[in-house]
C-alpha cells in the first residue's frame, strides 16, 4: 500500500502515527482494544487531548478550529487514529453537529456552540429518525409550531445515539405539511434539559445501552435556536449525510478486526493443528483482506478525484464506500465469531462497561466478539441502508 | 501535498486517446469477428497498426526501440484492449516474450530482438508451463543438456499462448544442476513440434514438444543468472496486465448489461425499472470497481514497491479480478437472458474471455492461498503499549 503514497504523504502519516501512539492514555487504549465503552468523562478527556493538539475536528473550517488539511490528510488522520487504538472522536458532534452549524448556523450560534461541540462540553444527540421514518426520513412527523419567539415542539425521535449523555439535540422537525414532504422541514437545536423532553433507553441486542427514544411534549425552543432557514433542513441534511458516507468505508476498523482474528486463530487449535493453519480460515481471511485492500484503494481514488475537483465534494462513489465498507466490517465480525466458536458464547455482564471479569469465564480477547457481531448488524442499516445505497448507485452511476 | 498515486502524464493521455480512437474505428464486434476469421485467428493489419501506434513497444525499454512506459499505464491500455476483446498477441509477444528477453537477455540479444518486436515484425511466445504444473511456476521438467557448442532441449510444454504464429519461442528448461534456464528457440528448428489450437475464448495457443532440439549456446538468455526469478517477475507483469484486461472486459459487460436493461421491455416496461435487476447491476458495478482498485494497487506496487509488497499485491489483484470477473460475467449473462448464452451477441464472447482470464496464471483460490502463505495484507495491530516510531 505504501507505494500509493508520495514521500510527503508518508511523512505526514508518520507525524500522525507518532502523536496517536503517545497521546492515548493507557487505560483508554486498553478499553478500545478490548472493545469496551469509554465513560462520558473519558470521552471528554480524550476530546480535550485532541483539542489541545488542535486535532479534535480537523475537517472543520480553519476559522473554527479545523486544520486546513486536504481530504487525503483527513482520511489518514482517521486511519492512524484507529490503528493506534485511539478512541473515535464523537462523530455526532464532530461530523454532524459542527458541520451543520458551520455551514448553516448564525454567527451567534457558531460562537456559542462550536468550541463546546469540539471539546464535548456540548454533547449532541442526533434527532433525525422516528418510529415511522427510518430510511424514508422525509416522512417524519415531529412538528414545531411557532408561538411568539419560540417554537413549540411535539413528537418522538428514535435511535438517538448516546442521548443519555447528551445535553443538546439537533432536531429535524416539520414546520409545514404543505407541498413536498421534503420542503416542510426545519432544524432546531433543543436543550435536553427543557421541560417536556424525556429520554427512554432502548437496549440493543448486545445487551448494551447505545440508543434511546426521545419524547418531545410541547417543548419550547427559542426561535434563535433554529439553524438556517425554515423549510430548508432537507437540503442541509443531504449535505450532512454525504459527509457521513465518506467516513463509511471504515477500513481501519475492519483491519483491527482482522488483526484480532489472526491473533485469536494463532492461539486456538482445531483438529490438532493451529486454527491459523486451517485452509478454510486462510482462504476466507485472505479474501477479506483482498476486498478490504481494494476498498482502501477505492477510497484513495475517490479522495484524489475529490481533490482535483475543488469545491464540489459530492461523489456518488461514496455510496459504494459505505456499501462495501459496512459489508466487509460485518464479514470481519462474522469471521471472528466463527474463529472463536464456543469461546464466544459465555456472556460477561459489565465487561463492556469496563468491569473486569471476576470469574474469567473466557480470555478477555474473546469476550465482546459476539456482542459486536450482533450490534454491528446495524452498520448496513443506519446512515442509509445497504438497499438505499443500491438505489442511489443505480440512479446516480448506472442511470437506471 | 498531492496524491501522486494515479498520476497520468499528458503523453500517456495522448497515447491512450489514439488507442481508444483506433479501437473504436477498427474493433467493433463485427470487425472483431472478421479479425478472428483471418488465417491466424487475428489480424496482421491490426498488428501492424498497433506497431505504428507504438502499442507493442509501449512498455519495452526506450534503449531497444520501446517507449519505456511505466507499469501503471497498463491499467488504461489493457483495459481498452479488454473492452474491445482484442485478439492480437499483445500478452504473448509484448509482455511475456519481450519481458523475458528484457530481463534475462544480454544487451546484444535485446538489441537484436526487441526493436523488431516493437515494430511488429517479430512475434514471440513463452514456452514455460507444462501440463502437470497447474499454477506452479517452478514445475519445469523440460531438460537442457550442454553438448559442445549447443544445448539439447527435451520435453513438453502446455498451452503456450501465441505459439502458432510465433517467430521465436522462449523455452524454459532445467540444466544438469537443476537450475532453470531460458533459451531462444526457432519454432521451425528440427525436433520442435507445435500442436496448435484455440482456447475457449478464441485466442491462439499450442502445445510444444522439444525432441532433442539443438540450440546454439549463444541463444541462451543468460544475462540474469536466476531464470526462475525472471519467470516470476514476468508472470507478475502478465498477471497485472490480465487483471487490467479483465477490468476492461467486465466494464464492457456492465455497459452492455445496463444498455440492455434500459432497452429491453417485458410486462410493458423496461426491465431496468425492476429493483431486483437494478441492485444486481449495482453489485456488478461494485465488483468491477473492487477489481479496478486492486489492479491499480498491483501496478503501483510493480512500479515502485519492494519485491515482497509486489508479490502480495499482485496475488491480491488476481484473486480480486478472478472473483469479480466470475460475478460480473455470470450476472451479465443472467441479466441478458437467452441472448446472453449465444455466440451472436457480444456479452457471451466477453464471458468466454473473462472466464479464461480467471484461469490464466492462477485462479482466485490459488492466489488467495498464495497470499495467505505470504502473510496476507493486514499486519499485526499495535500492541497495548505505545510503540516508538
Amino acid at each position: 500500500m505504501d507505494s500509493l503514497f508520495s514521500a510527503s504523504e508518508l511523512a505526514f502519516r508518520d507525524e500522525l502515527r507518532r502523536f496517536f501512539r503517545s497521546a492515548v492514555p493507557d487505560g483508554m487504549r486498553r478499553k478500545v482494544r478490548l472493545g469496551q465503552n469509554l465513560s462520558a468523562q473519558e470521552m471528554r478527556d480524550w476530546h480535550r487531548i485532541l483539542d489541545a493538539k488542535g486535532w479534535a475536528a480537523p475537517a472543520w473550517d480553519a476559522a473554527w478550529g479545523g486544520t486546513g488539511w486536504n481530504p487525503m490528510q483527513i482520511h489518514m488522520y482517521r486511519e492512524e487514529l484507529h490503528m493506534a487504538y485511539a478512541p473515535t472522536p464523537f462523530a455526532i458532534n464532530i461530523s454532524l453537529a459542527g458541520p451543520l452549524i458551520i455551514a448553516f448556523g448564525s454567527d451567534e450560534q457558531k460562537a456559542r456552540f462550536l468550541p463546546g461541540i469540539k471539546n464535548l462540553d456540548y454533547w449532541f444527540a442526533q434527532g433525525f429518525s422516528e418510529p415511522d421514518a427510518g430510511s424514508d426520513l422525509a416522512s417524519l412527523r415531529t412538528h414545531a409550531v411557532q408561538d411568539g419567539d419560540s417554537y413549540v415542539v411535539t413528537g418522538q425521535k428514535a435511535w438517538t445515539t448516546l442521548a443519555q449523555h447528551a445535553n443538546w439535540m439537533f432536531t429535524l422537525v416539520r414546520t409545514s405539511s404543505e407541498g413536498r414532504k421534503q420542503d416542510g422541514l426545519t432544524f432546531l437545536l433543543i436543550d435536553m434539559s427543557s421541560p417536556g423532553v424525556t429520554v427512554r433507553p432502548v437496549i440493543s441486542i448486545d445487551r448494551d445501552h447505545h440508543v434511546n427514544e426521545v419524547f418531545l411534549d410541547n417543548v419550547r425552543v427559542p426561535v434563535a435556536n433554529r439553524v438556517g432557514e425554515e423549510g430548508r433542513a432537507w437540503s442541509y441534511t443531504k449535505y450532512l449525510l454525504t459527509q457521513e458516507r465518506v467516513i463509511g468505508a471504515r477500513a481501519a476498523m475492519t483491519k483491527l478486526k482482522i488483526a484480532k482474528i489472526k491473533e485469536a486463530a494463532a492461539k486456538l487449535m482445531e483438529n490438532g493443528v493451529p486454527l491459523s493453519d486451517r485452509p478454510w480460515l486462510q482462504s476466507r481471511l485472505a479474501a477479506l483482506e483482498v476486498e478490504l485492500t481494494a476498498l482502501e484503494i477505492t477510497t484513495i481514488r475517490v479522495l484524489a478525484e475529490m481533490q482535483s475537483r475543488a469545491g464540489d465534494t459530492f461523489d456518488p462513489k461514496s455510496s459504494m464506500l459505505k456499501l462495501k465498507g459496512s459489508e466487509l466490517y460485518q464479514r470481519a465480525d462474522e469471521l471472528l465469531v466463527d474463529v472463536l466458536g464456543p469461546l464466544g458464547l459465555p456472556y460477561t455482564p459489565g465487561f463492556l462497561q469496563g468491569e473486569d471479569d471476576a470469574e474469567a469465564l473466557v480470555p478477555e480477547w474473546a469476550r465482546t466478539a459476539m456482542q459486536k457481531y450482533f450490534l454491528n448488524r446495524a452498520t448496513t442499516i443506519y446512515a442509509g441502508s445497504a438497499e438505499v445505497q443500491h438505489n442511489i448507485l443505480a440512479k446516480a452511476i448506472l442511470a437506471l | 501535498m498531492t496524491t501522486s498515486a494515479f498520476f497520468v502524464s499528458d503523453e500517456h493521455r495522448l497515447f491512450q486517446d489514439s488507442v481508444d480512437k483506433y479501437l473504436q474505428q477498427q474493433y467493433s464486434f463485427s470487425q472483431r469477428l472478421q479479425h478472428a476469421a483471418a488465417p491466424d485467428g487475428w489480424s496482421r493489419k491490426v498488428w501492424a497498426d498497433f506497431a505504428d501506434l507504438g502499442l507493442i513497444g509501449y512498455w519495452l525499454p526506450a534503449d531497444y526501440g520501446g517507449y519505456g512506459a511505466p507499469p501503471l499505464t497498463m491499467s488504461s491500455v489493457m483495459e481498452a484492449l479488454g473492452k474491445a476483446l482484442v485478439l492480437e498477441p499483445i500478452l504473448p509477444t509484448a509482455i511475456l516474450g519481450a519481458g523475458c528477453i528484457e530481463l534475462a537477455g544480454r544487451p546484444e540479444q535485446c538489441a537484436a530482438l526487441l526493436p523488431s518486436v516493437a515494430q511488429g515484425k517479430l512475434l514471440l511466445a513463452l514456452a514455460h508451463a507444462e501440463e502437470h504444473a497447474r499454477y506452479d511456476l517452478n514445475a519445469v521438467r523440460c531438460s537442457a543438456v550442454r553438448e559442445g557448442a549447443h544445448w539439447l532441449l527435451n520435453g513438453e510444454k502446455f498451452m503456450v499462448l501465441g505459439a502458432p504464429a510465433a517467430d521465436r519461442l522462449i523455452a524454459s528448461a532445467r540444466m544438469d544442476g537443476g537450475e532453470m534456464a531460458l533459451f531462444l528457440v526457432n519454432p521451425r528448428a528440427a525436433g520442435v513440434r507445435i500442436v496448435p489450437y484455440i482456447t475457449q475464448d478464441g485466442h491462439q495457443a499450442g502445445n510444444v514438444t522439444f525432441d532433442g532440439v539443438r540450440v546454439d549456446a549463444p541463444d541462451r538468455l543468460d544475462a540474469c543468472a536466476d531464470a526462475a526469478a525472471v519467470i516470476e517477475q514476468v508472470a507478475e507483469r502478465a498477471v497485472a496486465a490480465l487483471c487490467a484486461e479483465a477490468v476492461g472486459v467486465m466494464s464492457r459487460m456492465l455497459d452492455l448489461t445496463v444498455d440492455y436493461l434500459g432497452t429491453r421491455k417485458q410486462f410493458g416496461v423496461k426491465i431496468g425499472s425492476f429493483q431486483v435487476l437494478q441492485h444486481r447491476a449495482v453489485d456488478m458495478l461494485v465488483a468491477l470497481d473492487q477489481a479496478r482498485s486492486m489492479t491499480l494497487g498491483a501496478l503501483a506496487a510493480l512500479e515502485r514497491g519492494r519485491p515482497d509488497e509486489r508479490r502480495r499485491m499482485v496475488a491480491a489483484a488476481k484473486a480480486q479480478a478472478g472473483r469479480s470477473a466470475r460475478f460480473v460475467g455470470q450476472s451479465a449473462i443472467q441479466l441478458h437472458g437467452g441472448i446472453g448464452v449465444t455466440m451472436e451477441y457480444m456479452v457471451g464472447h466477453c464471458f468466454l474471455r473473462s472466464s479464461t482470464i480467471e484461469v490464466l496464471f492462477g485462479d482466485a483460490e490459488h492466489h488467495l492461498a498464495r497470499l495467505a502463505s505470504l502473510g496476507g495484507l493486514v499486519g499485526p495491530a499495535l500492541e497495548g503499549e505505545p510503540a516508538n516510531v
